[in-house]
């Protein structure tokens, strides 16, 4: 049985103290909001394996639709599943209560998972659910230790399991064609999905960066203004 | 009629200069306070930031005015309206980061203005009630902040109140009762966040204008101290005025415009690419609604309370059958406002730190290390070592104060010179 798995994801050897949850080497993400494509995937992807669950109540879709270049009837057709209208906040259909009973806490909503954690550690988490029969839902996760959440992903990544060496469970290895996605397919969706989120987090971070160039640019020029002003009135003094 | 009568009543600008003269004192007051207010002409870099500070008020004021048009006051609604405010406002986002950006910018001008106080001997007659005045400015600024965080209703503003206001619990007999009086409630709840709002938008922006005001009057009766800690109305020309003066208006007026660029382009930069300044300007569980039944991991306040949270923290045990909360207390509250008996601690016959000894010196330099460490130790989770060095700081901050009376006497100074050092 072990033969057929295959290790692909990323290793660190590590301490055998270090083997607990929040230990987990973390792989670094570097997200890009100039990338719409990517964005318009992670869009999609949340759209179709999050917000059953998870809200994004502080956003809209027409202000996400008109920042990822998607045109609103688009979206609506192919984005939106409920009646919801493209101006309205991105919440989920999944009533609180119900789910709270489902899963012992109500799903949190996501709209600054990315601040509040920080986009590593989504990117992270999202990568490393993996089997455990120990848990109600069969799975546990490595950056999350017995998360509540159930692994949705699992179509598209496929089987996970840990590798253990003289009892230090620190790796993870993939059962080869187990999900509709090569490891590398998965790592981009994954990426983009990180990478929407990291953008609903804050949709106005590509326009502050863009003011803020021109502001200091600005006060560059104002401020050698205002030194000369100085210098000016100031010659006849001595000081 | 007179022709220079006829003259002046036809002459534009003049004329309504004259018009508005004799109904009200302006030309008057523009002279008393600017162009005539004679300002020792040897300021240096430690003198921007008394300007700077008034700047960023008036930042916090119009910023704060923009917020309040969408922000909602309650449970259900402030963390959304913050939401809001972020996305769906036009240029919200700017108008809330200058406005939190400002408040930790508000108290790195006050510190510095206050550091500069200590090293020059500003708090020295003439100035003592112009220094007292700063501090209640100081303190009523504390206070703004401290209800101005609760206000985004994130979970760290909720449990950071929730800290603080149950300090109030721990002062015997009447504690509890009066924590229940502060909150309005049994615990932080919408009734807390609404009457917080309402001090932090009315009751204190008013107070802090109202003695800001006071202060600059202060100010301008008793004159500016300078980096010689040197009296400059004692040498008088013919005419009245200070030799080593300069009118305030145009010379610092220049000077203060330079340097409100200077700042706004490290201010802007923080604004623009670091809003939440690695976590210190923004928690980051704040970014999560406010939850009575989820503790953040650590709780600790924004920096600029920290060194005296370190202080509160320092206090370990108990004493005279009081609890050790209480002390802490106690020791936070008398590290805030014993630096307002300093024009009465300090006894050196010189006023600056250039003509005083080396222990002035060695204290103020330990002072300000400690103050640092104390900052640091304050963001940090409590620790063994962390407490015992936070003790040690808290030592050193009031040694600062009760042991100067004694070390500025016996300390041998250096003579004053007779004119400023330019």
């Amino acid at each position: 049985m072990k033969k057929i798995l295959l290790t692909l994801l990323v290793t660190l050897p590590v301490a055998a103290w270090s083997a607990s949850a929040s230990n987990w080497p973390m792989e670094e993400f570097d997200g890009d909001l100039q990338n719409l494509p990517s964005l318009q995937n992670g869009f999609k992807l949340y759209a179709n394996y999050c917000i059953g669950c998870h809200g994004l109540q502080f956003q809209r879709y027409e202000r996400t639709a008109d920042d990822l270049g998607i045109p609103h009837d688009l979206a609506l057709k192919n984005l939106i599943f409920t009646d919801q209208k493209i101006g309205d906040l991105m919440t989920t259909s999944m009533p609180k209560e119900a789910s709270k009973a489902w899963f012992g806490a109500a799903p949190p909503d996501l709209t600054m998972v990315t601040r509040v954690r920080n986009p590593d550690w989504v990117y992270n988490y999202l990568k490393t659910f993996y089997v455990d029969d120990s848990r109600p839902l069969g799975v546990n996760n490595k950056v999350f230790a017995n998360v509540g959440m159930p692994n949705v992903l699992l179509d598209l990544q496929g089987v996970q399991r840990e590798v253990c060496t003289d009892g230090v469970c620190d790796q993870l290895a993939l059962e080869a064609g187990s999900g509709a996605m090569s490891a590398e397919e998965f790592d981009s969706a994954i990426y983009d999905l990180t990478n929407f989120l990291y953008y609903v987090s804050e949709p106005a971070r590509l326009e502050r960066q863009r003011t803020g160039v021109f502001v200091l640019l600005f006060l560059i020029i104002l401020g050698s203004f205002t030194y000369l002003l100085n210098r000016e009135y100031w010659k006849d003094i001595e000081h | 009629m007179d022709k220079s009568e006829t003259q002046s009543s036809n002459s534009g600008l003049a004329g309504a200069m004259e018009w508005i003269d004799k109904r009200f004192p302006a030309s008057e007051t523009f002279e008393y306070h600017m162009s005539r207010y004679y300002a020792p002409k040897n300021f240096n870099f430690w003198y921007y930031f008394g300007f700077l500070a008034m700047f960023v008020l008036v930042n916090q004021l119009v910023t704060g005015v923009w917020l309040t048009m969408n922000y909602v006051p309650s449970g259900d609604g402030a963390f959304a309206s913050v939401e809001y405010i972020m996305r769906d406002v036009e240029y919200g986002w700017l108008m809330r980061y200058l406005h939190s950006t400002g408040a930790s910018f508000f108290f790195v001008v006050i510190y510095l203005h206050m550091y500069r106080a200590l090293r020059y001997g500003s708090y020295r007659g003439p100035r003592e009630l112009l220094w007292l005045i700063g501090m209640a400015i100081f303190v009523a600024l504390m206070a703004e902040g401290f209800f101005g965080y609760l206000l985004p209703w994130g979970n760290m503003s909720y449990w950071g109140a929730q800290v603080i206001v149950s300090l109030v619990g721990a002062i015997p007999y009447v504690g509890p009762d009066l924590m229940e009086w502060v909150r309005g409630d049994f615990l932080m709840s919408e009734t807390t966040l609404n009457r917080f709002f309402a001090l932090h938008v009315v009751a204190l922006p008013l107070v802090l204008c109202i003695l800001i005001f006071v202060h600059i009057v202060a100010l301008h009766h008793v004159g500016s101290n300078n980096p010689d800690g040197i009296e400059i109305k004692k040498n008088k020309d013919e005419n009245g005025v200070p030799r080593d003066g300069i009118p305030f208006h145009p010379y610092y007026t220049v000077h203060d415009i330079h340097a409100m660029v200077v700042f706004l382009f490290i201010f802007c930069a923080v604004v623009f690419f670091a809003p939440e300044m690695g976590g210190y300007f923004l928690e980051k569980p704040n970014f999560e609604m406010a939850d009575p039944l989820k503790t953040p991991e650590h709780i600790a306040p924004v920096w600029y309370y920290t060194p005296f949270y370190a202080m509160l923290r320092a206090a370990t045990f108990p004493l005279f059958g009081l609890s050790a909360k209480f002390w802490g207390l106690v020791i936070m509250a008398g590290a805030i406002i014993i630096p307002a008996a300093l024009p009465w601690l300090d006894r050196s016959p010189v006023k600056s730190m250039r003509y005083k000894g080396s222990i002035s010196r060695m204290m103020l330099t330990l002072f300000v290390i400690s103050f640092f460490i104390l900052g640091y130790l304050g963001t940090q989770a409590p620790s063994k070592a962390g407490t015992i060095a936070a003790q040690v700081c808290t030592a050193i901050y009031f040694a600062y104060f009760i042991l100067m009376p004694w070390y500025t006497r016996v300390e041998q100074t250096q003579p004053e010179p007779e004119r400023v050092t330019v």
